[in-house]
This record gives C-alpha cells, structure tokens and sequence, in this order.
C-alpha cells in the first residue's frame, strides 16, 4: 500500500462544503479612495470606491454595519460606514486621527488604493421603525455610525413619524458634518445641538445631551414614547447616562438600540480583541439592543 | 467504532513506516527541569527510541503545528499607489501526530467549533487541520490534571486511532480509513473479550487517579453572579498579566494583526500573532481608551471567556483541563483553585 499521506488542498477539497467561505476570509475588495473632505481638525471623510464594476454592483450593507479598511503595510482597522446604503460599492468613512493607521490616511490623498473587507456585524432595523418616532442621540464621533440611519431616514422620509437627532460635543468646533444640517431640517428632522463647552460664536444650548433629552421630554407624553425607537452612539461614559435616562421616561428596551466601539483585528469573530464578556462584538454586534447589553458584562 | 488490539513491538514497526514517507511529531524530552523531571515537547521524530510515549504531559501544546503562534496572512507587492495582495495558508504536507492525549485532541475538536464551523471559517487554520493525520495516545493522570471535570479525559472524535495500554498489549480503536489501511500493513487482530477486560481494567484505575477536580455545576450562572466577587482582586493581584497561561493554552486562539513594510519598500507582509488577553493592550483602542485596564478585569474576563462565554455558545468549556497553565504560571495561579474560590469553597 502507498503509505505517503496525500495532501489535502482545502480550498479545493471538494468534501468541505463551505469552500468558498474559506476563500473569503482574508479576501479584500480593492478600492480607491475618490474624495477626502475634511471635516474639522481632527476628522475628515473619506469617500471609497471599490474599483471592480461588478464588486461594486454587490456590494451592498445596512446601516449599523461597519468594514475593516486596510492600508498594505501600514495596517487595518475597523470602521462603521456612515453613508446611504443605496450607494452600493461606494462608502463614506468619517475616520479621526488617533491611530497608526488613521494618521497615515490622513496623509494620502485621492487616487490611493485601499483594501476594504466586509461588511460585518449586525444593522439598525430600520424596517421595524416604519411608523414610528426616532431618537438618533449622538456623542462626539458618534454621529459617524448614525450618519447612515439618517440617510436612510431622509431617503424614506414619509414612512417615519417624528425624527429627531440629539447631537453633542465638547465644543462647536468639533461639530461633524455642518453643511448637512440644513438639509436634515428640511426633511423635518429636528436637529438638537448642545456643547459642553460654549465659544463666544456659539448661541445654542451648552451642557450634557441628558439636559436636552429632559428638557424634551418634559415637553411630550406618554404614548408618544411607546412609540418611540432610539438609536445611541458615543462615548461609554454617555451610553450609560442616556439609556438609564431613556428607560426612565418609558421607552422599551428592545426599541433602544446602542453601536458598540471595540478594537477589532479580523472582523470575524476570531481574533476575540472585541469581545465584550465573551460576546464578539464583530459578529453579534456593532449594534446591539440595550436589553442584550444590560446582560452583557463590562459593554458600557 | 473498529477495534484491534496488537503485541507492543509491532507499534515500532508502525511508527517505521509512518516514518518512512511523512513527517511525524510526537513527544519528546528536552532536558530536565530543577527538580530533575523531565521535559516534554511536540517536536519532529525520526527515530521510535526518541517518541516518549508514556510522557506525562508538555509543556507547550501543539498548537504551533496549527495555530503558529506568528504566521503571514498574506503578502503585498507594492507598486506606487497601487499593490497586488496574494495569500498563502503556509503549510505544504500533511502532519502525522503520534501520541496526543485526549485533552489535546479535545482541545482541536474545541478549536474546530470556532475556526472552521462558525460563521467565517479561518482557512489558515482549516488547511493544517485537514492535514492533520492524529494517533491519540492514553495519559497517566498528573496531580495537576483536572480534564475529567471538563469532560475531556476521554476523546470521541478528532482523531485517527487511539492507542491505550492495556499491560502486555496496545489496544487501538481505529476511527478511519486512512487509519485502517495503517494498521492492515502490521500484525493486528481482532480483541479478545479477554483484551476488552483487560481495556476496562485500565480505564477503571486510571480513573482513580485524578486529584485535582473542578465543580462546573451551574458554573455559568455562579460566574455571573460571583462578576463584582473580591476574589477576582485577590487573584488579580497575583497576576503578573504576563501572558504565559494563554502560550501554554491549547485552546487559546486569540490573536493580534500586524503589517509592516518590506525594507525595499516595495512590499509589505501582513502577520497574525497569538496574544493573550491578560496583556494590557489587548481591548485598547486608538486614543487610548482600555476596556480591560486593571489586570483582574483581564484575569476574570480569561475564566468569563473559557468557562462561561464558550459554554453559553457551544455547550461546553473551552478548558480541556489539562492544567498547563497552573503548572505554568509563575504566580502559581491554577484553575481549580480560582473557580473553587468563587464559589466559595474553602481551599
């Protein structure tokens, strides 16, 4: 008998059926970057295309969901794509300098091609809000991931009651995205904005996002908030503050929907640097309802 | 199941022509300690005299044979703004491992779930799997070993054949084809009901030979409950966060990503290490923000993830038990002791 062992090529090993998986996962899209847009001091956006038409064509993902951006040699990390889903292959990054890696993109300009892998995680059920008020309640970079909720909103207006969008920073220079505000309120979204720190231009309230959302609510009934769906994003410190606040004035937990932020090196739930206990935040989030983080060790 | 039962010289000449055509690894000594014990390593074996079958039990796993603690997830060539990315799942041959204990061939079964059943299986780890051709060797339970709490002190699948000494006989259970053609080429029979005796004899009193136990009754819900325990300062005061509990874990698979550039600049590498989770970078983020700052939130969220979390997804613990760690650890920190503490239970 032959004794020597065969080798076994898995990928195209015909007995394991999920060959094509097994392909994928270090599989990149390749992709250019087409604009960058600064958008305060520290954080621009990035527009991406993937280059390949038909890579394009189907790529398609759901608000809520992020990619892992990778730039050969420099490294990869995780981001939540803050555009409209209806741009299929073509996404909207809002990225801060604070890394490596994000430092380095802020170097680059147009015309540089990137890696982009995904998407991965879960969505905002934006189908299940039909009919309903939205909470969207940002904190500094917060409004990155919420910026795709919005554009789905905008695009789907008439389907949605009451919108509103409760936003905060440190102070007005690290507002994101003001050229869009006007456009929000005219598709009678209602656009709050507070600063915890006021300069001598700013004319708007100063404070916390909860003196906002109390000050809301004392305004509004009961049945409006059964109604209600929220959708938060920020800081750690603020997801604590305003979901406890949230479920005091009455709104469900399972209408109370928060985007995680952890470190993340594969996106597929193996390398375990995003798990919160021992839930990987790449596949069973970003976006988790806040019953499902109330049981969670350690989420916010 | 096939069962065979074969004289002990008969094993030499298997293992000559295992030999003969592929690479075999197996356990070896490397020395002695300073307490004159010896050490065992996975290593390349050549000749039979070299394979320490009756090893107690290794010092590090196996695992750089399938998850290397550093490997290229692939490489770049640079051109401008431009690159070409190609990847390789860096093995070329099949493996044959001779004389894994069941708490190891567990501990792949268990690896298995993540890396190749779940959502996105991991390629670099299925294509060494596949080519893992394993001979599951029976243990003589060590002091330190609590697997038969984690129900891993015997294997049902994962593995080729499984060899126990029964005294003056090796009994073989024999779970594929590949496996069978093996054995056809020595001197094997069909056992006796006297060799099947002789098998439960063995197995009875090794049975009584584990010490060391862990209660997991209703270890996820006391886990939960136990999260704010001081215990877990106690412990986490010991820790010295160095990392060595998860290089010696068969089971630990998490892991870091790096890239680098070539210094011709034009091509970069994208390489995985293993981490460990007790290191204090491991939940950072850019800007500084560390999810798991204190080394007992590290140390707890080690036992969360092994014990509670892996429970919760697959129904069982991602610790075979084997007690390397423990053995491992300079702040002799082990298993048995943290969960009996929790629960309360005087040590």
């Amino acid at each position: 008998m032959d004794t020597q062992l065969k080798f076994k090529d898995i990928v195209r090993a015909e007995e394991h059926r999920r060959q094509d998986d097994l392909g994928r996962f270090e599989y990149s899209y390749k992709a250019e970057i087409t604009s960058v847009h600064p958008l305060t001091e520290m954080e621009n956006l990035y527009q991406i295309q993937i280059i390949d038409p038909e890579e394009r064509r189907n790529f398609k993902f759901r608000p809520g969901q992020f990619l892992m951006l990778e730039l050969p040699g420099i490294g990869e990390a995780p981001f939540s794509i803050s555009s409209s889903p209806v741009m299929h292959g073509t996404v909207e990054l809002c990225i801060r300098k604070v890394g490596n890696l994000t430092n380095f993109l802020a170097k680059v300009g147009r015309g540089t091609r990137v890696g982009i892998r995904g998407p991965f995680g879960t969505s905002f059920p934006m189908e299940e809000m039909h009919g309903q008020n939205i909470l969207l309640i940002a904190g500094g970079l917060g409004l990155a991931p919420l910026r795709a909720p919005i554009a789905y909103v905008q695009e789907n207006r008439s389907r949605f009651n009451n919108v509103d969008i409760i936003y905060g920073t440190k102070d007005p220079s690290q507002l994101l995205f003001t050229y869009q505000y006007d456009m929000w309120r005219k598709d009678d979204i209602n656009l709050h904005i507070i600063v915890e720190k006021a300069n001598k231009s700013w004319k708007g309230p100063v404070g916390m996002i909860t003196k906002i959302l109390e000050k809301m609510f004392s305004k509004r009934n009961d049945p409006f908030y059964k109604n209600t769906y929220a959708i938060v994003c920020g800081p750690p410190v603020m997801f604590k503050f305003v979901c406890n606040t949230l479920t005091e004035i009455g709104i469900p937990m399972q209408k109370m929907f928060v985007s995680l932020e952890r470190r993340m090196h594969c996106g597929m739930g193996k390398c375990c640097r995003c798990n919160v206990g021992s839930t990987y935040t790449c596949l069973k989030g970003p976006v988790f309802d806040y019953w499902t983080v109330m049981n969670l060790k350690e989420a916010i | 199941m096939i069962f065979r039962v074969i004289d002990k010289e008969e094993l030499r000449k298997l293992f000559y022509i295992l030999v003969a055509d592929n690479t075999v690894i197996g356990p070896v000594q490397k020395g002695t300690d300073r307490d004159g014990n010896p050490i065992y390593v996975f290593e390349e074996v050549f000749y039979f005299k070299d394979l320490k079958l009756h090893y107690t039990t290794t010092k590090l796993p196996a695992k750089r044979y399938f998850l290397p603690f550093k490997e290229d997830l692939s490489t770049f060539r640079i051109n401008g703004n431009d690159w070409e990315k190609s990847v390789d799942y860096n093995i070329d041959r099949p493996y044959i491992f001779f004389g894994l204990h069941a708490c190891d061939i567990n501990a792949l079964n268990k690896l298995d779930k993540v890396l190749i059943e779940s959502v996105y299986p991991m390629p670099y780890y299925a294509a060494k799997r596949k080519n893992m051709f394993i001979i599951g060797f029976d243990c003589i339970p060590q002091p330190y070993c609590f697997c038969r709490s984690m129900g891993a002190d015997t294997v049902l699948h994962g593995f080729d054949m499984y060899i126990t000494d029964i005294g003056n006989r090796y009994f073989i259970e024999i779970l594929s084809d590949t496996a069978y053609n093996f054995i056809k080429t020595i001197n094997a029979k069909e056992p006796k009901e006297s060799d099947h005796v002789r098998y439960m004899k063995t197995v009875a009193e090794k049975n009584k030979k584990f010490t060391a136990h862990v209660d997991t009754t209703d270890l996820t819900k006391i886990l939960d409950m136990e999260f704010q325990s001081e215990v877990w300062e106690y412990w986490g005061e010991k820790c010295l966060a160095c990392g060595t509990c998860s290089m010696v874990c068969p089971t630990c698979y998490c892991y870091g990503v790096e890239e680098n550039v070539e210094i011709d600049l034009r091509s970069a590498r994208k390489t995985k290490h293993l981490y460990s989770c007790n290191l204090i970078d491991f939940a950072e983020v850019a800007g500084g923000h560390n999810f798991r700052f204190e080394r007992y939130v590290r140390l707890k969220y080690r036992y969360y993830h092994k014990h509670r979390g892996f429970v919760e997804a697959y129904e069982e613990s991602l610790c075979v038990g084997c007690g390397r760690c423990g053995e491992a650890c300079l702040a002799g920190i082990t298993v048995p002791e943290v969960i009996a503490s929790v629960r309360g239970e005087e040590k």
